[in-house]
């Protein structure tokens, strides 16, 4: 009876170990990639915000805030900080992450207008963009750095704001979109 | 039967001691020196207040005990970001004045494993400083030493809360040293690759509302000031 009790009690560590190494704590939700292959190498990937019901938060002196209970801080260094926070969807219209936007023109910084896009399941892209949009309407811009699936990738990141969703696309509640295309290539020398 | 009954009784012991040496493991999350305090460069330190209430926003799903802040914001019900959450605060220098804004998502990893000991989280730091430039830090950080010190015992309490005095490094990678990557992008950080460390002092927790008083800080080096 004792000796039951003991191997019971080796056992029901072996157990414990054993569910703990092969049930994951962790179990992200994860959506299909929706990639394109681009001719030249590389790739495409498509992600979007719907206007207005995506953005959580935006914040700058002067601008209406979202939402309406958001007290913007009165520190003067911030001067014309625009912060903002979007759902991100991807071609298929789904929520796939989170990003924020920055803009601002510091002393020391010039104009600035970033992006940080935060997939859960796959990493992070800071992306650097353009102050000025071009003539097309595009903001152009670069991949300044990635994390996990993004980490070894370099390319170009484009944003652009569509405005009259609902008119031309038919959609309810959707008064604009921005639009994020990256067009991404593996680089050989960002593999450690 | 007996020996059935007696088999499950040790089963049931032998798990609840194995999880009982899991979480009293001495070797877990022994970091308490940061890498940095050696490395002998400039640093640049930044502080900020890890209570949701005092951030301008932190948002999460909604349905934890940690609640939104403001109430009214949209929260992160999604289950592709359900895992997630997000800080909009303010960054204070060692000072105590504002440099700047710091938007921080974190997710929770699946490389967490409570075999190994570590609660890891994937975290990436937004950072917009006017007077310096903008960069972006990508970490992994392991809260399992946070979680063992201050959040199981708050609501263990019968007072569901936890007061004292604690500072940890909560930076685990993804670098070699355990310190966090950082990429600037403009101004003074243009085009600079460095590394960081983040750390926790925490004074107050309620199993009920989340921190009460804790300050993170968020220490970079080799950037020139």
């Amino acid at each position: 009876m004792f000796k039951t009790f003991i191997i019971g009690i080796v056992s029901g560590g072996i157990l414990a170990a054993v569910l703990l190494y092969f049930v994951p704590v962790v179990d992200q939700h994860r959506e299909a990639s929706l990639i394109s292959v681009q001719p030249n190498g590389g790739n495409t990937e498509a992600f979007h915000v719907n206007l207005p019901d995506d953005r959580i938060l935006a914040g700058a002196v002067g601008i209406e805030p979202v939402p309406a209970t958001l007290e913007w801080p009165a520190a003067p260094v911030l001067g014309d900080t625009q912060a903002e926070l979007f759902k991100l969807r991807n071609r298929d219209d789904v929520v796939v992450g989170v990003a924020s936007r920055i803009f601002g023109t510091g002393t020391a910084s010039g104009t600035v207008v970033e992006w940080t896009l935060h997939l859960p399941a796959r990493g992070t892209l800071y992306v650097n963009l353009q102050p000025q949009a071009e003539d097309s309407g595009f903001r152009s811009g670069s991949l300044r750095a990635g994390t996990r699936e993004f980490a070894s990738l370099t390319g170009s990141v484009n944003e652009r704001f569509i405005g009259n969703v609902e008119e031309q696309d038919g959609e309810d509640n959707v008064e604009g979109r921005i639009e994020l295309v990256t067009a991404l290539v593996g680089s050989s020398e960002r593999i450690e | 039967m007996k020996h059935v009954l007696s088999w499950l009784a040790g089963a049931i012991v032998g798990a609840l001691l194995f999880l009982a040496v899991l979480y009293y493991n001495p070797l877990a999350n022994k970091l308490t020196v940061s890498p940095l305090a050696v490395s002998g460069q400039p640093l640049i330190d930044l502080s900020y207040s890890t209570v949701p209430a005092e951030a301008i926003a932190f948002i999460n799903h909604g349905d934890s005990r940690i609640a939104p802040s403001p109430a009214s914001i949209s929260e992160l019900w999604e289950p592709t970001i359900r895992n997630t959450t997000a800080l909009v605060t303010l960054l204070t220098n060692s000072r105590g004045n504002v440099e700047g804004i710091g938007i921080k998502f974190a997710s929770t990893s699946e490389r967490t494993s409570l075999l190994k000991g570590v609660a890891l989280i994937d975290s990436a730091w937004h950072v917009y400083l006017p007077e310096r430039g903008s960069l972006f830090i990508d970490q992994t950080e392991n809260m399992w030493s946070y979680a063992r010190n201050i959040v199981l015992p708050a609501r263990w309490s019968s007072a569901d809360s936890w007061k004292g005095t604690w500072y940890g490094i909560t930076t685990a990678g993804p670098n070699a040293l355990g310190t966090a990557r950082v990429s600037g992008s403009s101004g003074r950080f243009a085009g600079i690759t460095t590394e960081a460390v983040e750390a926790i002092n925490a004074r107050a927790y309620s199993a009920l509302q989340g921190p009460v008083s804790a300050t993170g800080s968020i220490t970079i080096v080799a950037v020139a000031d």
